[in-house]
């Protein structure tokens, strides 16, 4: 459950990481792609070396929706519906590897946030992480 | 068998070279407490983890977390052989201190975020990589003795 306080620390945590969302977003990647190499399998299409334009933008909207989102937690369902349905039909990818993005994330946010990512903000993003990963899985089955 | 490049082996041990295990292991255990508060059911005896504060202020917390890294260190010192190094650990925790073992990579997960916050830019995506595959056998090594 996220209490109020930790809902504020979210929200304006990613509004601050907005205009920096294309890097935060391909650093997650790369280091998911680094970390566990079966996620790779999903982005036969693009080209995710370091520093493509591809992984800058597909970095870019996905943290832009992790963002969105965090605008008014309480509204996830809503908002997500249009990604639960390209995720569960198109995309499929394996609710499994939503975990593995998330933990990647969270290092991306220590790397770049240093002592300002503490156990408190990091224990609310991880809740975060958590409840958008499982709205993401639900239109799945 | 485990097989390390040249580049995980002395990323490894550059990292292990380079923190301070007091701060570290404080640092990544008392986070683990904090952001995974049912992992705190194995350490009744700690006294005060009420909250972050307590938590992070405890003093057997940042004992514990030293005797972490310095078990951690163990295996740093003997890649090639760490599941016979935590024979003996995986026993203990196994039989007389009954974790679920799941919870290994929640540590784990805590670690490599307080070792990324303080290398910053310097954690690439090559040496979080390493350092995860670090992570993994030794999880896996703490492991092996549960039936």
């Amino acid at each position: 459950m996220l209490s109020k306080k930790e809902k504020d620390l979210i929200k304006e945590i990613w509004e601050r990481l907005t205009p920096v969302a294309a890097e935060i977003g391909a650093d997650a990647l790369l280091r998911m792609f680094a970390s566990y190499p079966g996620t790779k399998t999903y982005f036969s299409h693009l080209d995710i070396s370091p520093n493509s334009s591809h992984l800058l933008s597909h970095g870019k909207k996905i943290v832009l929706a992790i963002a969105e989102g965090a605008q008014d937690i309480s509204q996830l369902t809503v908002t997500l519906a249009p990604l639960q349905t390209l995720h569960a039909y198109q995309l499929r990818v394996d609710p499994k590897n939503f975990k593995l993005l998330s933990h990647s994330m969270l290092v991306s946010l220590a790397c770049y946030l240093g002592d300002e990512f503490t156990p408190v903000a990091h224990a609310a993003m991880d809740k975060y992480l958590s409840a958008f990963a499982a709205v993401l899985a639900e239109k799945y089955r | 068998m485990v097989v390390w490049t040249d580049f995980e082996r002395t990323t490894i041990q550059a990292i292990f070279s380079k923190i301070d295990y007091a701060v570290v292991g404080q640092a990544a255990f008392s986070r683990c407490l904090t952001v995974y508060p049912w992992t705190q059911r194995y350490f009744g005896q700690f006294g005060n983890l009420y909250n972050a504060a307590a938590i992070a202020s405890n003093p057997k917390v940042a004992a514990h977390g030293k005797v972490i890294m310095e078990a951690l260190e163990k295996a740093v010192k003997d890649m090639d052989n760490i599941k016979a190094t935590y024979a003996e650990l995986s026993t203990l925790h196994s039989e007389k201190l009954q974790v679920d073992p799941d919870n290994f990579m929640l540590l784990g997960d805590c670690l490599t975020i307080v070792v990324a916050s303080q290398l910053g830019k310097n954690f690439t995506a090559e040496v979080h990589a390493a350092f995860q595959k670090f992570l993994a056998v030794a999880v896996s090594s703490l492991r092996r003795q549960y039936y």
